[in-house]
């Protein structure tokens, strides 16, 4: 209720300064102006058009960093030399943003959706390493002595103790991973994309002035990055990590 | 011993420097890396970008530091503020701050302006969320204690709110510094500043100048690196650590 209050009010207030006239209507558009454009690219298919293409970005790149971040993950956690291998790297590359390397992905891989993908693997690699390798060493020694002990070998003891226990870890994992990729994947577009994709849109906008289409684009990226970080990634979240009991568990 | 894998890597870009499909202006040798890296530092040209971007930083981070902090407490403080910002913040906080830099760039302007108001906006939102939960976390107990002895507002807020709130403020400082510094290379991308970091690398695909563009990448990782290591683990250290905060 309160939230509504103070979204009607903001909503307002915008509106104020949209027709107060201090701001020029191509800069500042009206809420009916930005509704409609948000409807007509509804309409046309362009807005799912453009949509799609980025969740293909962003979706191919968290795949790829999903994938390798667990083998490196577990790797690095069981496994001494790889850990000390890696690490330094790991640490060394980890400060250094995703965007920076825009510019030198689009020169090996040109302008689209390698460079694009790229950039997102990148962004969504380190949470997802990171996590693994602290849930399979968070996993507790009691439960893999008492696995060996009643005759758990190496595949068993991995699948069986190893995974479920350092789930809660490698979910929370995915979920920062996904809202790196999804930043990412925004920045990418505009300096990588060259026809499709939310994230070209906005940029592209720009230069026709039309911040009617902006507004209506950042409404649809808002959108999807609610339903997937919250709905999609906290259903899963609580569907396994907490019906497991690992959550309690992990912390006992 | 730490060096070994950084040996290893770049032995790997060296082979594939030499022996691979790739022409040298498209993939530089480590070599040549390490010279436009020495080259740039020697004429003062990486010092100047890199000093832009660390003051562009500092500016927007300051604001959002600032700024954010404050919203945090009001909303921990009153019911109303709480109310009327919340579920504005919790809107806007997901959303990629990059999304916005276009609009932002529209409003105002290319160049120093535009970019600073963006970081700092797009910053402000950890803080004030981790400092709003850090408000709302410091123990009743400890208010009404405080209160009984006869704090009145300011001596409570001074001497009970806000130490009890400075782990989560720096929390969120942390957050908002490493935001602000993932967004801060590509918004100076887009925002066509003459100098930094962002515009190093970016300018430089004009020319297919590869090997200033992974200089200066080497130059934006040691940078964030110093960030890490000057100024939050000391901050932390010599605040939050001395105090025990940390161990409740």
């Amino acid at each position: 209720m309160r939230a509504l209050i103070s979204i009607v009010l903001f909503a307002a207030l915008y509106e104020a300064v949209a027709h107060s006239g201090a701001f020029a209507p191509a800069l500042v558009p009206g809420l009916t102006i930005i509704a409609t454009r948000l409807y007509s690219m509804l309409a046309d298919g362009s807005m799912a058009s453009h949509a799609l293409a980025t969740l293909y970005r962003v979706f191919a790149g968290l795949g790829l960093a999903a994938v390798s971040g667990l083998v490196l993950g577990f790797l690095m956690a069981r496994l001494r030399p790889v850990e000390r291998f890696f690490m330094p790297l790991l640490s060394a590359f980890m400060p250094i943003p995703s965007l920076a390397w825009a510019p030198v992905f689009i020169l090996w891989f040109g302008l689209g959706n390698v460079a694009t993908i790229l950039i997102v693997f990148y962004a969504a690699s380190f949470p997802m390493v990171l996590n693994t390798w602290t849930g399979a060493r968070a996993v507790n020694p009691l439960w893999l002595r008492a696995a060996g002990s009643m005759g758990a070998s190496g595949p068993a003891l991995f699948w069986k103790v190893v995974v479920p226990g350092a789930s809660p870890f490698i979910i929370t994992g995915l979920r920062l991973a996904f809202q790196r990729a999804w930043i990412a994947v925004v920045g990418a577009e505009m300096l990588a994309a060259s026809d499709l994709g939310l994230g070209w849109v906005i940029f592209d906008a720009k230069e026709f002035l039309n911040a009617d289409t902006m507004l209506a684009s950042l409404i649809v990226i808002g959108l999807i990055g609610f339903v997937f970080e919250r709905l999609v990634f906290g259903t899963v979240e609580k569907a396994t990590v907490q019906r497991w009991g690992m959550v309690r568990t992990a912390k006992a | 011993m730490a060096a070994l894998p950084f040996a290893v890597l770049a032995a790997g870009w060296e082979l594939v420097a030499r022996y691979g499909r790739f022409p040298p202006r498209l993939f530089p040798s480590v070599e040549q890396i390490a010279l436009s890296f020495a080259q740039l530092s020697a004429s003062g040209i990486l010092l100047h970008h890199a000093g832009e971007t660390l003051a562009r930083l500092a500016a927007s981070f300051a604001i959002a530091a600032l700024l954010g902090a404050l919203a945090g407490i009001a909303m921990g403080r009153s019911r109303n503020v709480e109310g009327l910002v919340l579920p504005l913040v919790s809107i806007g906080a997901p959303i990629p701050g990059i999304a916005y830099a276009p609009l932002f760039l529209l409003w105002f302007g290319l160049g120093n302006a535009g970019s600073i108001v963006l970081v700092a906006f797009v910053s402000a939102f950890p803080v004030a969320i981790n400092t709003w939960t850090g408000v709302k976390a410091v123990k009743e107990i400890w208010i009404r204690a405080a209160q009984t002895m006869g704090a009145d507002e300011r001596r409570l807020f001074r001497h009970v709110i806000l130490p009890g709130a400075l782990p989560y403020i720096l929390t969120g400082w942390r957050l908002g510094l490493a935001q602000a510094w993932r967004i801060l290379v590509g918004v100076e991308m887009l925002a066509a500043v003459p100098w930094g970091l962002g515009w190093l690398i970016f300018g430089a695909r004009e020319f297919l100048n590869t090997d200033v563009m992974l200089a200066g990448i080497v130059a934006i990782g040691a940078m964030g690196l110093a960030l890490e290591k000057l100024v939050f683990q000391p901050l932390e250290r010599y605040t939050v650590v001395r105090w025990g905060m940390m161990a409740s």
